[in-house]
């Protein structure tokens, strides 16, 4: 009996030294950034990151030093309305390849596949030039309208969609409901943590562009956060490493906002009691 | 206002038939149950009569009208479903309020039928719960008040119990039985479980490979079942069926073991016979008169069911006093006294019983 649980306790134990060794290797970096984010610019351009000469006034200079704040409103605006936009036009799409009879709906659903297996990089010349024949380069509408709607989050609807039981059409044909009644008072609720999944998706999406909005847009105006982070560091001449880092860390917070409020929802349970 | 069937039959694929020339009449407020084995069509009769699955041909009329080409909304029906289909977003309150609100009723009237049907099914005190809180025995009761909520005055049932546990189902029968009568809803319940089809219904339709095999009431078809299938199908422990033989004007040796004496003149030289296990009797006998030999007991409390096989083949089952003992391997002779009840069968299963001036519909 005592060697069994000697036994037990020694395996519980390397199983946390290991788990604990790679946590460290993992948050680390996070941590230095955010720890950097607090010295004086002196102390980390000398490596003295051990200083305790800790304070606030990186994060008051990247508030009023920089456009931060517009970057950040840019980065909002574009990404709740991706955001919208995308869980509007996908749970469309889906419930129409899921709920309604047309013909060919299987070889259109296999196009909508075939989109999501050509590479963003593939598309960029040619959506480059749509933008700008439009005449929408550096403008919000440059970073929204070609991602209003995506194959993935259709797909990924489509999936989940499926899984509505039929008997809650049935019921609903019975009660006399239109598609439109059907789609938004019975299949939105019903698929509400996918629709959370796929909005948190989308959110984060748009929210960590680089490529397209550094080709499209070229001032303040409509540059977004990541761009404009990277504007940072080139605007100045010498670079202000600590306020950069500061700028780093504003910028992840609604990012971990956004998991934050996901993880809520990423709870499994909620449909149980539909049927049976 | 009657709801009529008309020879309507459904065909998946060509020349599958799932339901042949069904024809039937279900009147205005009585419980209609439509009964028969897995796969015999009775639920596809069911959602063609509701309207979500297309007939293949025939005509349904419902109040006068044909609705073969009405959606299920303007049938003027509601439905229980065998998975309940409650919406798990939605409380139990507004589940039943669900189909009103969608056919815009105004407020009061919604509040009013909503609290009212929860009343009847006694869950008052659960409106504010949601689906998954509830048992399911509860849940089954919400999907009721669905139904009872509805103005509608047909309602129909798929095999609504057949989740619950037996002591559950049987509180479910009176609770069901007891609605209908109260609201005089025309009820057209689906059920593969006999017991449920006698116990509840005013009409039984029993259906076996697509057809129909016989219309009527409980005991009509107890008594006077059309066909073998009908008699097998409704009686615990099954009707025994055996083959018989002509031997004089109206005495039968029936299955070489044993010889009755029947009520009527015997037309058919070979024909089968009916005889339910009550009307057997069974004694110990010496190896020169037995003519069974017992296979199984089973003890029921107030009685005992005895299998038995019959010297020259074939099952028997013979309900006895539970003081009655008998044991495994034991030489029994099976005898039958009181023949009044016999059903005789000709060799296609047809009933061919005198039936001394009672109808019945073949």
């Amino acid at each position: 009996m005592q060697n069994i649980d000697e036994k037990a306790v020694l395996k519980r134990l390397m199983t946390y030294v290991v788990l604990i060794a790679l946590a460290l290797v993992i948050l680390a970096p996070f941590f230095i950034g955010i720890w950097t984010s607090f010295l004086p610019t002196m102390s980390i351009a000398k490596g003295d990151l051990f200083n305790t000469n800790l304070s606030l006034d990186n994060y008051i200079a990247a508030l009023t030093k920089t456009p931060i704040l517009r970057y950040l409103a840019n980065s909002l605006v574009i990404s709740t309305i991706t955001m919208i936009a995308q869980l509007i036009f996908c749970s469309m799409s889906a419930y129409a390849f899921v709920f309604l009879k047309f013909k060919y709906r299987k070889l259109f659903f296999a196009l909508f596949l075939v989109t999501m297996m050509l590479p963003f990089e593939a598309q960029i010349i040619p959506n480059f030039q749509t933008i700008k024949s439009l005449g929408l380069l550096d403008n919000y509408a440059a970073l929204i309208v070609p991602f209003l709607t995506s194959a993935f989050g259709t797909f990924m609807l489509r999936q989940s969609f499926k899984q509505t039981p039929k008997e809650l059409k049935e019921a609903a044909d019975i009660e006399g409901l239109n598609h439109f009644q059907f789609y938004s008072r019975i299949v939105l609720p019903y698929n509400k943590i996918s629709l959370i999944t796929l909005g948190a998706y989308s959110f984060l999406g748009a929210w960590n562009q680089y490529l397209w909005p550094m080709l499209t847009t070229f001032s303040n105006n409509s540059r977004i956060i990541q761009n404009g982070l990277k504007q940072l560091q080139s605007e100045e001449t010498f670079n202000d490493w600590g306020m950069i880092q500061a700028s780093a860390a504003i910028i992840v917070i609604p990012t971990i906002i956004v998991l934050f409020i996901g993880q809520h929802y990423f709870k499994s349970g909620m449909n149980e009691g539909a049927v049976k | 206002m009657p709801t009529i069937l008309k020879n309507v039959s459904k065909e998946y694929a060509q020349g599958k038939k799932v339901l042949d020339n069904v024809s039937a009449e279900i009147k205005t407020g009585e419980f209609f149950v439509i009964v028969g084995p897995s796969g015999c069509g009775k639920s596809t009769l069911l959602r063609m009569i509701a309207g979500l699955t297309e007939i293949s041909d025939g005509t349904i009329k419902i109040e006068d009208r044909v609705v073969n080409d009405l959606p299920p909304k303007d049938r003027n029906l509601t439905m229980v479903f065998q998975s309940y289909a409650l919406f798990p977003f939605l409380s139990v309150w507004d589940n039943v309020a669900f189909g009103l609100k969608a056919r815009q009723n105004d407020a009061a009237k919604i509040k009013e039928r909503v609290d009212n049907a929860l009343k009847m099914v006694n869950l008052e005190e659960f409106s504010d719960r949601k689906p998954r809180e509830l048992s399911g025995g509860q849940r089954q009761r919400v999907a009721l008040a669905r139904a009872v909520a509805s103005d509608a005055k047909i309602c129909l049932m798929d095999e609504p119990l057949s989740n619950l546990d037996a002591q559950l189902r049987i509180k479910m029968h009176q609770e069901i039985y007891a609605l209908q009568r109260k609201l005089g809803l025309t009820l057209i319940y689906v059920t593969h479980d006999q017991v449920e089809a006698m116990t509840m219904a005013d009409h039984i339709m029993v259906l076996n490979d697509s057809k129909i095999q016989q219309v009527g009431t409980p005991t009509e078809i107890y008594n006077h079942p059309a066909n073998e299938f009908v008699a097998s199908f409704f009686g615990v422990p099954p009707i025994n069926l055996m083959n018989a033989k002509k031997v004089s004007e109206n005495i039968a040796l029936v299955n070489k073991d044993f010889e009755v004496e029947l009520a009527q003149t015997i037309e058919e030289e070979n024909f089968r016979i009916g005889i339910r296990p009550n009307q057997l009797q069974v004694n110990k006998a010496d190896e020169l008169h037995a003519n069974a030999t017992i296979k199984a007991v089973e003890f029921l409390g107030d009685e005992k069911i005895v299998h038995t096989e019959m010297n020259h083949g074939g099952v028997i089952s013979v309900i006895v006093a539970s003081e009655a003992v008998f044991d495994p391997f034991e030489s029994i002779e099976i005898t039958c006294d009181d023949s009044s009840k016999a059903l005789l069968f000709d060799l296609d299963g047809n009933n061919i019983t005198e039936t001394q001036g009672v109808a019945y519909n073949a």
